[in-house]
Order: C-alpha cells, then sequence, then structure tokens
C-alpha cells in the first residue's frame, strides 16, 4: 500500500513534467485553452448558480433557527452567512462539487482517449500527448474557477436574500446590513486562492487517472471514481493546510 | 528500410519476444503474421517505439531508434503514419479535422495548402461527401479509410496498420487491403501491416514475417507461403478446410508445372 502510494505520487510527478512543457503549436493550444475554458468552466456556471442559491439559502435559515438568542444582534444572520458562504462554501464545498463533475468529465474523456488508442496515435504522430491533451484543461480551469467562486459568493447570498425578501425569518434590512458588517477583504482573496489551488488538484488528478488507464471501458469507469474520491481527499487536505497558512 | 535485429521483449520476467530479426522492404507491404498471443503486436510496438525491447536493435534506414535522443525520435515520428486496429480517430474532431490534425500540427503549409493536402488525401482514400462528419456518425469500414487518409496526410515514409480488417466484411476488407497496396506502391512507403487476415496475407503479402510463440519462425511471400515446410506457419495458415483445399489443389499444380518443366528439358 505504502510502496503503491510513493510509486503512483512518483509517476504522478513525471506525468507533470510532461504536462508543463511548452507547447508544440501556440495556436492549437489557445484553440485547445478556449475550448477548455467553455466546457469544463462556463459549462458549470449553471451548476454553481442553482447549488449556490439553495445552500444559501439554506444557511441563511439555519442561521435564524440556531442563533436566537436576545444577546445576539439580528444583523448576525447575514454575518454568519456571507462568513459560511465565502470562507467554506464558495471555495471547498464548491469544488468538492466540482471534482465530481469536472473531474469524472476530465477522467473518463481522457481514458477513453487510452483505451481506444487516441493518446498512442497522437505520440506516434511524435506529439507529447500528455502536453497536448492536459495542459489547457489545467490552465483553462484554473483561470476560470476564480470567477465560479465569485459567483458562488454572490448567488450564495443572493439565496439567503430571498429567504429574507420572501419569509418573515429575517428583515431584508437585517440580513443586508449584517452581509456588509465587519466585512474582511483578504476573506475574497483566502477563498480565490483556495479555489486555484483546488481547480489545479482536480484537473491534474483526474487527468493523471484517466491518463493511465489500462484496460477497458470498465477501467475507465473505475478511473473516474478514484479521480473523484482522490481530489476530494485531496481537496480538503489542502483545505487544511492552506486555512493554517492564509488564516493564522 | 527498417530492420530489426534480434529483438526480446519480457513483460514481468515473461519472455514474449526471442532475438526475432526480420527486414520490412521500402516499397512492398510487410505482414506481420501469427496467432492471437504470438507476440506480433508487441513485436509491431517495439517497431514503432511504444514498447521499448530489452533487447535488440531497430533500424529506420540506417538510423538506430535506441541511439535517438527525444527530439530526433520526435522528429522520425512525424515520417510515421500509423493505421490502429479500432482507427483511433479524435472522436471530437470531424473527418477534415481528423486528416487536417497532423497537418496543422506540423506541416509548415499554409491553412490553404493544408485543407487542399487533406482533402486530396480524404479523395485519395475513396471518401467523400463525409468531411463534416464525426466518427461516430460514419461506418467502420469508413473510419478505416479516414485513418489512413491522416496516416498518408504528412507523406510518411513509414506505414504501420494494426489488423487494418479486423471487425469489418470481406469486401470492405478487400478495399481496405487493395487501398493500402496501392499506396505503398504509389508512395513507395514501407508499410508493415500486423495480420491473421488470411485474404490479405495472400492478397497483398509482398513480404511476410511469421511469428510463433515469440519466435520468427518463416519469412517469405504470397507465393511462397503455399509451398512452405515450416509445420507451425502452416497449421495457422491452412486452418481452416477451404485454404487447406486451396493448398493441396495449389501443390498439385505446381507438381503438374514441375513435371511439364523437367519434361520440356
Amino acid at each position: 500500500m505504502f510502496y503503491s502510494s510513493v510509486a503512483s505520487l512518483g509517476r504522478y510527478c513525471v506525468f507533470m513534467t510532461q504536462v508543463f512543457r511548452i507547447p508544440d503549436k501556440w495556436r492549437e493550444f489557445f484553440k485547445s485553452l478556449l475550448k477548455e475554458i467553455s466546457k469544463l468552466g462556463v459549462d458549470s456556471i449553471p451548476l454553481v448558480i442553482i447549488i449556490s442559491l439553495f445552500i444559501g439559502a439554506v444557511i441563511c435559515i439555519q442561521m435564524v433557527l440556531n442563533i436566537v438568542s436576545p444577546l445576539i444582534p439580528s444583523y448576525s444572520t447575514g454575518l454568519a452567512t456571507r462568513e459560511i458562504l465565502i470562507l467554506e462554501f464558495s471555495s471547498t464545498m464548491m469544488c468538492l462539487i466540482l471534482a465530481g463533475k469536472v473531474g469524472s468529465n476530465i477522467s473518463s474523456e481522457i481514458g477513453t482517449m487510452r483505451v481506444t488508442e487516441q493518446i498512442d496515435a497522437m505520440e506516434i504522430m511524435g506529439i507529447n500527448s500528455a502536453n497536448f491533451i492536459v495542459l489547457p484543461k489545467i490552465i483553462g480551469f484554473v483561470l476560470f474557477i476564480p470567477i465560479l467562486g465569485i459567483f458562488s459568493m454572490f448567488f450564495g447570498l443572493v439565496g439567503g436574500g430571498i429567504i429574507a425578501q420572501f419569509t418573515s425569518m429575517i428583515s431584508m434590512e437585517d440580513y443586508v446590513y449584517g452581509i456588509q458588517s465587519f466585512f474582511n477583504e483578504w476573506y475574497i482573496w483566502y477563498s480565490l486562492i483556495k479555489c486555484v489551488v483546488f481547480a489545479y488538484i482536480i484537473t491534474s488528478v483526474a487527468a493523471y487517472y484517466g491518463y493511465y488507464v489500462k484496460g477497458g471501458a470498465l477501467e475507465v469507469g473505475k478511473a473516474s471514481t478514484n479521480a473523484v474520491v482522490s481530489s476530494s481527499i485531496l481537496i480538503l487536505l489542502a483545505d487544511v493546510v492552506l486555512t493554517k497558512l492564509l488564516l493564522q | 528500410m527498417i530492420e530489426a535485429r534480434n529483438i526480446s521483449k519480457w513483460f514481468e520476467g515473461q519472455r514474449i519476444l526471442y532475438d526475432v530479426s526480420a527486414n520490412f522492404e521500402t516499397g512492398k507491404t510487410n505482414l506481420i503474421i501469427g496467432q492471437s498471443g504470438s507476440g506480433k503486436t508487441v513485436f509491431m510496438k517495439c517497431l514503432i517505439g511504444l514498447l521499448t525491447p530489452e533487447e535488440g536493435d531497430i533500424l529506420y534506414d540506417g538510423r538506430n531508434f535506441r541511439d535517438l535522443d527525444t527530439s530526433q525520435r520526435r522528429e522520425l515520428r512525424t515520417e510515421i503514419g500509423m493505421l490502429f486496429q479500432g482507427s483511433a480517430l479524435f472522436d471530437n474532431e470531424t473527418v477534415l479535422g481528423n486528416v487536417m490534425f497532423p497537418l496543422k500540427m506540423f506541416s509548415p503549409m499554409s491553412h490553404a495548402e493544408q485543407l487542399e493536402r487533406a482533402h486530396f488525401c480524404i479523395k485519395r482514400v475513396g471518401l467523400s461527401n463525409a468531411d463534416d462528419k464525426y466518427p461516430s456518425e460514419i461506418s467502420g469500414g469508413m473510419q478505416k479509410r479516414v485513418a489512413i487518409a491522416r496516416a498518408i496526410a504528412l507523406n510518411p515514409r513509414y506505414l504501420f496498420c494494426d489488423e487494418p480488417n479486423s471487425g469489418l466484411d470481406p469486401k470492405t476488407s478487400i478495399l481496405i487491403d487493395d487501398l493500402l497496396s496501392d499506396i505503398t506502391h504509389e508512395y513507395n512507403i514501407t508499410t508493415i501491416i500486423n495480420t491473421h487476415d488470411m485474404n490479405s496475407v495472400l492478397g497483398i503479402g509482398e513480404n511476410i514475417i511469421f511469428i510463433n510463440q515469440g519466435h520468427c519462425d518463416w519469412v517469405g511471400d504470397d507465393k511462397n507461403i503455399f509451398r512452405s515446410k515450416s509445420q507451425s506457419l502452416n497449421d495457422f495458415v491452412f486452418a481452416s478446410k477451404l485454404f487447406r483445399e486451396v493448398k493441396l489443389f495449389l501443390e498439385r499444380e505446381y507438381e503438374a508445372e514441375e513435371k511439364s518443366e523437367s519434361g520440356k528439358h
């Protein structure tokens, strides 16, 4: 188990040295980059909006129901909702969800290319397949993830606002005052930095599992599952490390 | 010409190839034949450089693959075309996109010239009105043709084909065989075809290498394969009743020819 983990880590590092090379053709690289931004990033916007709206709403309801004390000011519901959304949900939770969508997409796409010999075809043509296929995915998603993060924060707060607007649980004035109170700009940067690191983990780990698939359709499915599980664990691990480093 | 010298390959302690040597001649269709599991695919992958043999050398017109550095290997690979068993077309590209792909990556041509070349290759393999179709929208035989068009787009010096007829009906198989043979002669390519299709062996086998349990057991062509005394080759080639009858028939013909010739002398 230990040796296989070390061997996997070594192979991942070798894989990354193949990925991070200067592209053979910049024109083709930029074309692929735009495609990947569209496929991995833009196509994820609806999912991010829907999830953020609902989670924002749920957090707001939970805060109202659980912070019931005459000693706690009424605007604290908005404040707590904002802090939870910015500090953890819009970075960690959203990336865990995207690890499922984007990670399995990347892993199954590259895995299918491997088992149908498309990667071998590229190698025989003299193309660095790891660089050609994987680099645009990593760069594209890492570049786009801050936008998804900001969308998530915004629509999460909107979700809370909908609860304030359409229920009598909290007044809109208190909610808006709460989400503006004690604002620390660094928390936004902290959240976006985490998003970028998590985006790198999601894409590189998924690509690694897909690239080294051996066998057929069954193995591609297994690789997708392993990619999602591994990247989720690594995201949680990185979350602890980054929180310690960036917030202490 | 491609020369394989004493190629040996092991997988997890198990020896797959035993000192296999063979010459693959330029302008000829060279066939590697053998039973499933005989090591012919491993041998071909060693020839292309997808696998590294533990022993032996592979020379591409005198250039030893082992001695080439990464950039030289990459350069050599631009001279290689490959037709995979499953075609290996890029799913997210159209037929035209697939054929254009090697041109876009390696050719110094302008876009218009690349388009012209791609259209020429597509026409050369007998496809028309399929430019905008995706691989999933065309038949297996058409996919093979697109793969051939892609393989010849850069005017390769070496063309490798891994079981080009697998999954095709006999008529389409013959069309693909004829196409490969024509292209080989037309462009003077060193073509290497990995197959166990007897129609291909007898139809286009100008230089045949028979691999049996990791050994090169026999070398010849489609003419003298009927006269071979190799038991392993005969067991493989004439496994079907039809081919056994053909062999008997031809043997009688040869005997009659020999008798008539000795009578003349």
